[in-house]
């Protein structure tokens, strides 16, 4: 039967619903980016010699590096040196101590965000570190974590405190120089999570960090690590939002995962950044390199992540199988509405015997947004008997919207197996049609379909979240029917 | 109940109903039947609010209302419902979901509370075994990998959940086997109420034989060219079309 494609336009003009700004007084560093900027922010972190070190080195060595501009986006150029690199709500004591000292109007921030961070109305068995502009203000259940020998702290308190696991780990699954952002990233990163689990721990609860960008003219560049000793498992999810500004805003990202014999990572993002206004007017770029290098043997690296918000994502969460028989796994729902525009995918590099790893990539487009899945498997010469699956699957929503698939596969071993499988559908009219003589409105229809579209993936999220994103997505997609 | 008035509806500026008049009273049971390509299906989704066509000339109104007026969703609130020719799939939202999504905004529209999953469960068990629909057909995705015969009996389902008030099915009975035949008429019978009308289109006049229309129209070439009791069925078996001095569409062109 043919259809007409009929016009898509906007019946609902739904607000950001975290565009909010939350008044309170910080210190801001002017924008510039320089070694003395480097050295300042070191400072007021109270860092020792060695980091700052670390910082400068890959300072020097991104001042040498080219921006990125092989991705299916465009944005316009971003000058470095009108950002500020360091933005923290005034305090009075330098460290702090307990909830309490934690000035009430950040609290009412995150409780407006639903994220509650008093002892009594905390998210049962999550844990939360809520990152405010470039510090983190709060770590939630620090001290049952503490006795399960759980390490979750703010990445300027692991400087400090742990030093030694720092300095082995940072830098060792994304070097500085790895690409543009990274090292933009290690030069002048201010905060982020940091987690270990030890040995045979099975962490107690989920951990969870929650980003929030709230000064103007200012990037957030965080930083996480999280290291899994042999046996041990930790699953954890980020989240994200950022007030509605006219002006773009940078988010450069590096996470890190390390995991050793026997460990698993379950790592989970809800990213809902500011995705700009309906013309396509500010919003975050959010430029991310995430990576986990699956070292040990048996070991398994499970990326899962709803991207609905930001203008432009550029993000490749990847894993390195270097341990024999270790699994990556990468479950993505990208959405991109009205000028969003996603260049997003992951990497899968198979170094070990047996080494297996799947993808399942989703990608939702609406009005004029851009959605790109760009995906790498690689079979090194000692991957012996590797697998991969890859499934990418698009969704259109009207027809002023796109979306592309860049696979690309290199393997220097014949033994591996790779599959790959690719779909384009539409939300068809008939679709549409049968829910709406069902009586079904057309914007629940949207997003019912869009939701089974997305099973797959939400099924992987913690229980917690799996909803949430639900929810997410029917907001995102709100003004995208008409 | 139904009242149509010299409709016109065309696609792509072809006119495909070119002028029909049917009136439908509550209680009854009309059948229709005609040519391929004659716009039985078109009149069946001009009338569910389907966007694909546009009405160009004509009238309908629905319980004194013109539904014309009234947004799809809104004119299956008010109590139509089309058992579609050839039901769409949409994968990975499960039937039951589907289905309780759409109960609860009939519902919400009467100003009734909304159905839980539990109580929507047992309930739409209930109908399923009643169109001989196994119960697992709730948990896969709406119509997916369904039969054709399946998706048919998932069409009878929905109109006993959704109990409507004009039901329009469109040749629900095409693609059946013989005892599948039996349940479907058996669900459409039980849809038979004196406050209910409804409007089959079929090819068949064995359908029929289990359903018992009160009158039988010929929809050609976008009219109705003649109407009559349930005897116009058998000689239509009889006879075919031809005798009606109708144009097929597909035989002209052809
Ligand atoms: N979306 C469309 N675009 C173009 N032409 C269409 C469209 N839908 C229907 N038509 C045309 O309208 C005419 C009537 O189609 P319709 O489906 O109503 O026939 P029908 O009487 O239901 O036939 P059948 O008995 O085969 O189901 C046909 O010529 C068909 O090709
Ligand atoms: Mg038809």
């Amino acid at each position: 039967m043919a259809t007409t494609d009929k016009e898509v336009n906007e019946l609902v003009k739904q607000e950001y619903e975290h565009g909010f700004v939350t008044d309170i007084e910080s210190d801001t560093f002017e924008p510039g980016l320089n070694e003395d900027v480097i050295a300042r922010l070191s400072g007021i972190k109270k860092e020792p010699e060695w980091m700052l070190e670390w910082r400068l080195k890959a300072y020097r060595r991104w001042l040498e590096m080219d921006e990125p501009n092989w991705a299916q986006v465009g944005y316009p150029k971003i000058d470095y040196n009108s950002i500020s690199y360091y933005s923290a709500p005034k305090r009075k004591e330098d460290m702090l101590q307990s909830l309490d000292e934690v000035d009430p109007e950040l609290l009412k921030t995150y409780e407006k965000l639903g994220i509650p961070l008093h002892e009594r109305e905390q998210m049962a068995g999550v844990a939360v570190d809520a990152v405010f502009d470039s510090v983190s203000i709060a770590t939630t259940f620090k001290e049952p974590l503490a006795k399960a020998g759980v390490i979750f702290c703010s990445m300027s308190e692991a400087i400090q405190d742990h030093p030694e696991l720092v300095k082995k780990y940072l830098g060792s699954v994304v070097p500085s120089g790895d690409n543009f952002f990274a090292g933009l990233n290690s030069a002048v990163f201010s905060d982020g999570t940091f987690v270990y689990i030890p040995k045979g721990v099975r962490c107690p609860m989920e951990l969870s960090t929650y980003f929030r960008i709230n000064a103007a003219n200012t990037g957030q560049f965080e930083r996480t690590l999280i290291i899994a000793e042999d046996s041990s498992y930790v699953s954890y999810l980020e989240g994200c939002t950022a007030p509605m500004r006219d002006e773009n805003q940078l988010h450069a990202a590096v996470v890190e995962l390390v995991a050793l014999d026997d460990a698993q990572i379950k790592y989970s993002t809800v990213q809902n950044w500011y995705p700009g206004d309906e013309n396509g007017k500010g919003g975050i770029f959010n430029f991310v390199t995430k990576r986990g290098a699956a070292i040990g043997k048996n070991s398994k690296i499970s990326w899962t992540q709803v991207e609905t918000g930001s203008a432009v994502t550029w993000k490749y969460p990847s894993v390195i199988l270097r341990g024999d028989n270790s699994v990556g796994e990468f479950y993505s729902v990208a959405l991109t509405n009205n000028y969003q525009q996603a260049d997003t995918g992951t990497k899968m590099i198979h170094l070990g015997r047996n080494t297996s790893s799947t993808i399942i990539s989703k990608g939702i487009s609406a009005s004029n947004g851009s959605n790109a899945y760009r995906g790498l498997v690689k079979f090194g010469p000692g991957a012996e008997g590797a697998r991969n699956f890859t499934q990418c699957d698009s969704l259109l929503i009207g027809d002023r919207c796109g979306a592309h698939t860049f696979p690309y596969i290199e393997s220097k071993n014949k033994s591996g197996i790779i599959e790959h499988e690719a779909t384009t559908s539409k939300v068809s009219d008939e679709q549409m049609f049968l829910c709406r003589q069902r009586g079904i409105n057309p914007e629940q229809a949207v997003s019912m379909i869009v939701n089974g579209f997305c099973k797959e993936v939400f099924k992987e999220l913690p229980m917690e979240f799996a909803v949430e994103a639900g929810k997410l997505l029917e907001v995102s997609l709100e003004g995208s029917v008409g | 109940m139904l009242n149509i008035k010299n409709l016109h509806a065309s696609v792509g500026g072809e006119e495909i109903l070119k002028g029909i008049n049917l009136e439908i009273k509550a209680g009854e049971i009309h059948a229709i039947m005609g040519p391929n390509g004659s716009g039985k299906s078109t009149l069946s989704q001009v009338l569910a609010g389907s966007e694909t066509f546009e009405v160009t000339e004509g009238e309908v109104t629905f319980n004194g209302e013109n539904l014309l007026d009234l947004e799809t969703e809104e004119r299956a609130r008010e109590g139509v419902f089309l058992a579609f020719q050839y039901p769409v799939e949409i994968p990975g939202v499960s039937n039951l979901q589907f289905l309780r999504t759409a109960v609860n905004s009939m519902r919400g529209h009467r100003g009734e509370p909304e159905m839980n999953a539990a109580e929507f469960m047992k309930h739409a068990r209930e109908v399923s075994m009643q169109v001989d629909l196994d119960p697992a057909f709730l948990k896969r995705g709406v119509n997916e990998g369904f039969s054709g015969g399946e998706k048919k009996r998932n069409e009878i389902l929905q109109a006993l959940l959704l109990q409507p008030k004009l039901a329009i099915l469109d040749e629900t009975d095409s693609g059946l086997d013989i005892d599948a035949l039996h349940v479907v008429s058996d669900g459409v019978n039980a849809l038979r109420a004196k406050d209910r009308a409804i409007l089959m289109v079929t090819h068949y006049q064995r359908l029929l034989n289990h359903i018992v229309p009160d009158y039988v129209h010929v929809l050609a070439d976008g009219k109705i060219v003649k109407s009559g009791g349930r005897e116009l069925a058998y000689e239509l078996e009889e006879r075919g079309y031809g005798w009606l001095n109708v144009k097929d569409k597909e035989a002209t062109a052809s």
